[in-house]
Formats: structure tokens, sequence, C-alpha cells
């Protein structure tokens, strides 16, 4: 089963729900009025796509009604589907790596989305790709944090650079550095702990990790994702912002599509911030994390017509 | 996204409307677009919403406003009212068993933060004289029983576990045993987070339902879930009958509306609130604040009450005196200062604040003006008691001496007299107005 297969079984909930009451709403009505346009809305919004970004996207579809590009609600899907996957699409890339010597990632969050995981299944991906992966336990705040990792790390067969609890998290990732570059490893992977980005103390732990980083081994870390569960709400936007402001995101990883959440604040997120998804998450297998892909995941949202 | 507070919209909704008299429908329809906004920037349910505006504007309309209110803050209330009446009264108590032990259940998804709320709960509960055991039923998550078993031994409260070889029926129906052997009078069972549509893991639940008869089965929700919410509580409570809800994360920014979205669709009441990473810092539930915080009103209550315990009467009556005689020095200004940091970060304090939710957003992270509070504190703390008692003597000299004191610029030095001066200048100016004006003493921020 290719992958595409399985981001449209990972969000067969998720599109349920969404699609349907589109799709219910488009059967439901002739014409485009204010009461559909009002329906729509409530649709999108159960999404999570947020009050902003939902009245731009209705903005848009009278744009599009006046321009005789939407001429019944019909119409509408494709238009929808086409207007998010650009959203989501603008700056799209290839993660960043480094061109000579290991590339680092630093995986931040809120405590609670799934960072560890998401590292396990991220250094599974470049296993199957036959890179030396390196993992650092960079969370020494959570009790056994260091523990899950390192399990997972044997799993995937990758080493696991850790201290013990309570340490500074900046030593890890200074000591994962040194040894990712001693080991050759073609990647490092650096955890942190789950933080509230509203703690401003916290949050210069975090900086510190990033300078220390930076500083053993310049260019790098290359990419630094910030984790987002699915199921968050309007939160995901100050998540976003703060983290970015710290430690300069590059990118999104969005987890746990697989349950009812829609994870629609994801296109609030780059409508109004800019940060691109890179990574996607629909289901508890390790092989079920894989780089995001802006027009698989619109269509797959809308399902195939 | 800096959202001003709902009450500030309001106030621009209102503000043609001049005078007091009844609420019109149109008023009221206006006022009600702005409340719904509201509601869903707070990640309320886009249905609970619905149900919600209707009802207030039922209420709302031919309303008297009351004479001390202007009509936007009648709305307000209205609206505040009805919010804190859906999310209920505050029932923050574990329904306690006559025949001990009291079995208390923990479910919910992956990440809603389940394990440390189970270790608060038992911290809680030992505090009230109980004798809590907790259970580490999550076989699934790597390092999860470990988890558990740490925290135990920070809080000193035994942990029972099987390892993760054991089904979790076996394992509760074992500690519930071992709990009436070894007289533990609560149990805390910690389950494994799972989606609510997977079926064989919810199977799981209901079998451990079955098994040990739970006397409280509780939910943990994020704080920060949007409008998932719903489906989540509602698929919980099919399966399993919830007795409770325990919101976590409410030390963040988030709004919380999932909080009334859970009551609305469940009907249990909001139990606990997590407010931190501290194990100590699980919270009694209370309704009236978490409506102002989802209108971004802002925490009022809590403010007071932190206020009136961090501050010192006494000295704020000293301080009142010095105020009123014009003898306000630095070192008072130090104190002032001190006090005021006791009560938590600058940015916690002005969220409290209503009105202030949006600055918080521009000041977040706020580590600029907590440095600058040091800075401040450093470079008094580096003046003789002469030069904190009159600024006037602080001559060139001495203010290089103070600066390298201090580990500041002179320019630093510079500012905090200058501010200084003009704070006095302030007092002395409002001194004078009260004196000539009405009655009643000029009270400090803070007095009560």
């Amino acid at each position: 089963m290719g992958f595409f297969d399985r981001l449209k079984e990972g969000l067969t909930k998720t599109r349920k729900g969404f699609t349907e009451k589109i799709e219910q709403l488009v059967s439901g009505y002739a014409t485009i009025d204010d009461e559909f346009l009002d329906d729509l809305e409530a649709v999108l919004i159960a999404a999570d796509v947020g009050v902003k970004t939902v009245a731009a996207l209705i903005a848009d579809i009278k744009a599009g009604v006046k321009a005789k590009q939407i001429n019944s609600p019909d119409d509408l899907v494709p238009f929808l589907k086409t207007r998010i996957a650009a959203i989501l699409a603008a700056g799209e890339g290839a993660p960043r790596q480094a061109e000579t010597g290991p590339t680092v990632i630093m995986v931040v969050g809120v405590n609670g989305v799934g960072k560890t995981t998401t590292i396990a299944k991220l250094g599974h991906y470049y296993r199957e790709q036959g890179r030396r992966v390196l993992l650092a336990a960079g969370d020494t705040f959570r009790a056994a944090a260091s523990e899950q990792l390192e399990i997972w790390g044997g799993r995937i067969g990758a080493e696991v650079i850790r201290h013990k609890e309570g340490s500074d998290p900046a030593a890890v990732a200074f000591d994962a550095v040194q040894a990712a570059k001693a080991r050759n490893a073609d990647l490092l992977i650096v955890d942190t702990a789950g933080r509230l980005h509203t703690k401003s103390n916290l949050m210069e732990e975090l900086k510190k990790v990033h300078r220390v980083i930076a500083r053993e081994l310049p260019g790098a870390p290359h990419e630094v994702l910030l984790v987002l569960d699915a199921t968050t709400g309007q939160n995901a936007l100050s998540q976003a912002r703060l983290f970015k402001e710290a430690v300069e995101i590059s990118g999104l990883v969005l987890t746990k599509l697989d349950g009812t959440a829609k994870g629609g604040v994801i296109v609030a997120v780059k409508s109004e911030l800019g940060v691109p998804v890179k990574w996607i998450g629909v289901g508890e297998k390790m092989e079920d994390l894989r780089p995001f892909v802006a027009s698989d995941f619109a269509s797959a949202l809308f399902g195939d017509r | 996204m800096v959202f001003e507070g709902l009450a500030d919209k309001l106030q621009q909704t209102f503000k043609k409307l001049r005078g007091r008299g009844k609420l019109s429908e149109a008023d009221v329809n206006d006022a009600m677009r702005e409340v719904r906004m509201a509601l869903l920037e707070a990640d309320v349910n886009f249905k609970v919403v619905k149900d919600f505006v209707a009802k207030v504007k039922e209420r709302a309309v031919g309303h008297d406003v009351l004479e001390s209110l202007t009509p936007a803050q009648q709305v307000i209330k209205i609206v505040n009212d009805e919010l804190t009446n859906l999310m209920g009264g505050t029932q923050s108590r574990i329904a306690i068993s006559p025949k001990p032990p009291t079995v208390v259940m923990l479910v919910g998804l992956q990440g809603a933060g389940k394990t440390t709320t189970a270790g608060k709960l038992a911290l809680l509960l030992k505090k009230q004289n109980k004798r809590p055991l907790l259970v580490a039923a999550d076989v699934y998550r790597p390092a999860a029983i470990k988890q558990l078993e740490v925290l135990g031994e920070k809080l000193e409260i035994p942990v029972f576990t099987l390892g993760d070889k054991e089904k979790p029926v076996v394992i509760a129906k074992k500690a519930v045993e071992h709990a009436q052997a070894y007289a533990n009078d609560i149990v805390l069972i910690d389950t494994a987070g799972r989606l609510h549509i997977n079926a064989e893991l919810m199977d799981e639940l209901k079998a451990v339902k079955q098994t040990v008869r739970p006397h409280e089965i509780l939910l943990v929700v994020d704080a920060m879930t949007g409008q998932d919410a719903v489906t989540v509580a509602e698929s919980f409570n099919n399966d399993l009958g919830l007795d409770g809800v325990i919101l976590t994360k409410l030390d963040g920014d988030a709004r919380g509306g999932a909080a009334l979205s859970v009551k609305a669709v469940t009907g249990c009441p909001i139990k606990f609130a997590g407010m931190g990473e501290k194990l100590e810092a699980l919270e009694p539930f209370h309704p009236d604040r978490m409506a102002s915080r989802i209108l971004g009103m802002g925490d009022v209550l809590s403010l007071i009450e932190k206020a009136e315990q961090a501050i010192d009467i006494d000295k704020a009556q000293a301080l009142e005196k010095k105020l009123r005689k014009e003898e306000f020095t630095l070192d008072d200004f130090l104190d002032q200062l001190q006090q005021v940091r006791k009560l938590g970060s600058i940015d916690q304090i002005l969220g409290m604040i209503p009105g202030m939710g949006g600055l918080t957003k521009k000041l977040q992270g706020a580590e600029f003006d907590e440095k600058q509070l040091k800075q401040v504190e450093a470079i008094i703390r580096s003046m003789t008691k002469k030069e904190r008692r009159d600024p006037n003597i602080i001559n060139g000299s001495r203010r290089k001496r103070i600066a390298a004191g201090s580990g500041t610029r002179v320019q630093d030095v510079n500012r905090l007299l200058k501010q200084f001066a003009d704070a006095r200048k302030m007092m002395k100016q409002f001194q004078q107005h009260q004196k000539s004006g009405r009655k009643g003493g000029f009270k400090l921020p803070f007095m009560r």
C-alpha cells in the first residue's frame, strides 16, 4: 500500500466529518447564498481552521462566485481544495540537510503532543534509508522520558545519548553533537522536554540548547521542528508564534491525525505565520510518519473526485 | 492573533449606544456576533456556541440595563453569568466510597496528561490524609510505568505495577486486592492514552470498568483541544459513562473553550484543573474564572486572591502613610517592586487583568521586562542608604559608581532616577488632587 493510500486511510475519519458535511451541504443547496455560506463556515470552523482564516476563505469563495469561477455549489469542493493546497504548498521544499557532516534536527513542542514518538518515527524513516542516526535525550525533565527514548532507540537501531534526569539539556545537546561528529553519524535528532510556550524561563532554556548546537556545529540545527497535535485548536497559532520567536522553527510536524480531529489549524498557522508543515503522522505504526505533501493532504482531505 | 478582549470589542459595538434603557434586539444582535467570535476563537465547539448564543440573546433582549452598568457591561454580565451557569457549580471533590477503597480511573487521549495528573491527584488526596495507591495500567507507551514509578517515589506514594506483560484488566483487579490488603483507601488507575475511535482499546477500558467497578471515571482533557473535544468527550462518555473531567495545561495561554464544550456534551462537572508542571499544581476548577478566561476578560478573581496572599498589608499601610507625607524613597520603591514580583512574572499578572489580555501577548515571554525589573533592583541595591533616602545627592561620580556596582550603564542609572522623580511628582499631584477634592484615602494598587 502506498503512502497516499495510508494517508487516505489515516484521514478517513478526518475526511468523513469534513467532506461529507460539505457534500451534504452541496447537495442541499441549488445556489450559493448567504445561508449556504454560513453553513460552510460552520463546517470549516468545526475543522479548527480558525475564525480568521475561515473568513478569508469565505471571502475567496465570494470573489470566486463573482468572477464566475464558482457557478454552483458543485464547483465548491475543487475550488476549496485548490485554495487550501495553495496555502499549504507555498514554500514547500525537501527537509534541509547538511552538505557535509551530520544533519541536526531539533524537535520542540508543548507537553503531550508526541515529540518522543515522532523522533522515533523520524529516526526510523532515516534508518530505513540506511542512514546512521543518533538520538539525543534532551528531555531531562519528565520522569522516564530518557528511558522512553532509549527503548525506541533500541527498536529502530539508533544510539541514544543521555544524561541523568534533571541534568542540563544543553549539556546533553553538546555531548550529542560531539558524539555525532566523532561517530560520523548522518543524522542527529535532539529531543527536548515539552514546555508551554508561555513559560519564559523554559523558552530561555530551549534557546540555550539551540545556541549550543549552533555553536558546536556551524549551520546546525538544520531543521527545528515544532510538533503539533491535530486535536489542538486555535492555541496552535500562539504556540507556533512563540516557538518561532524563540528558536526560529523551520517547520511543523502534525501528529495524531488518525483520530477525528482534522488538524485544520495548520491552514491558519501557514497563512498567518508562514510556517510550513513538513511531516505528517497518520497512525501509530512506525511507517505512519511521512514528509508532508500539500496537494496529497488537500486531496485526501476532500476525497478523490 | 493579538486578541482584544471581548470587553473591548463590545465597548466598540456599543459606542453609538448612549444612555440607558432597555437592550433592543438590534443592539443585542450586534453584540452576539462579537460574543460568537470570541467563543469560537476560544475553541468552544461551534454547535455549543450556537445554542449558547441563542440562549443569551433570549435573556438579553428587553433586559433592563442596570444603573451602574453600560449596555456593553450589561451584555458581558449576562454572557458571563450564563457561561458560569453552564459550566456548573464547583464540585472539585472525588466521591469517596463509604466502603474503601474508592477506585478512580483516569482515561483520555494520548498526551492529555493522564500520568502526571494521576501523580498530582494522588498528592492532593494524600494531603487530605488519604492513603492513595497509584496503579500503572499503561502497558503500551514505552516507559510509562517507569514514569509513574518515578512520580510515586518523589511523592512517597506507593505504585502498583505488574510490568507491561500483564493485561490492564488483571493489573487493575490485583491492584484493588492489593489496596484492600495494605489499607490503601484510594486506588488511582492510570490507563493508556487511546483514540476514542479505537474500538479494541475502548473495549479494554470497558473490561477494566466491569472488573473493578470504579467509583469515578475521570476524563483528562488538554485545555488546548480544539473543536474535536466534543467528539472525544462524547465517545468516552457513551462508552464508559464519565463522572467528571480534569482539564490540564491551563497554565498556558489557551483560552480553554474545550471546558465548555465538554461540559455541554457530557454534563459532567469539571473537577480539577492542572495549572503547572509542579506536582502541587492541581487546583479545584472555578467555573466563574473559566468563564472570564474564555471570554478573554482576564482572571480578576485569581489576581485578587493572589494579591491578598502575597501582599503584606502592614507594609502597604506603612507605604501609604509615607506617600501621604511625601517621604517615598527609593527603598520603598524597591520594596513595592518586590511585593509586585511576589505575584508572579509580569506576563502572568497582566494576563489576569481585564483589558490586558492583548498586552500580555505583546509582552509574551516578558523576559525583557523581567530583566529590567532585575536591573532596577540591582541599581537600587548598589546605592548607599543615604542615596536611597535622598536621590538628589547622586551626582556624576556616584552614578558611575552605582553603574559599576550593579553591572549596568550610567544611562540605566539615569533613566531609573528620572523615572523615580517622575513617579514622585505624579504622586505629589495625586496627593494635592485628593486633598482639594474628594474624601477617602489614596490607595495603592492591590490595597483593598
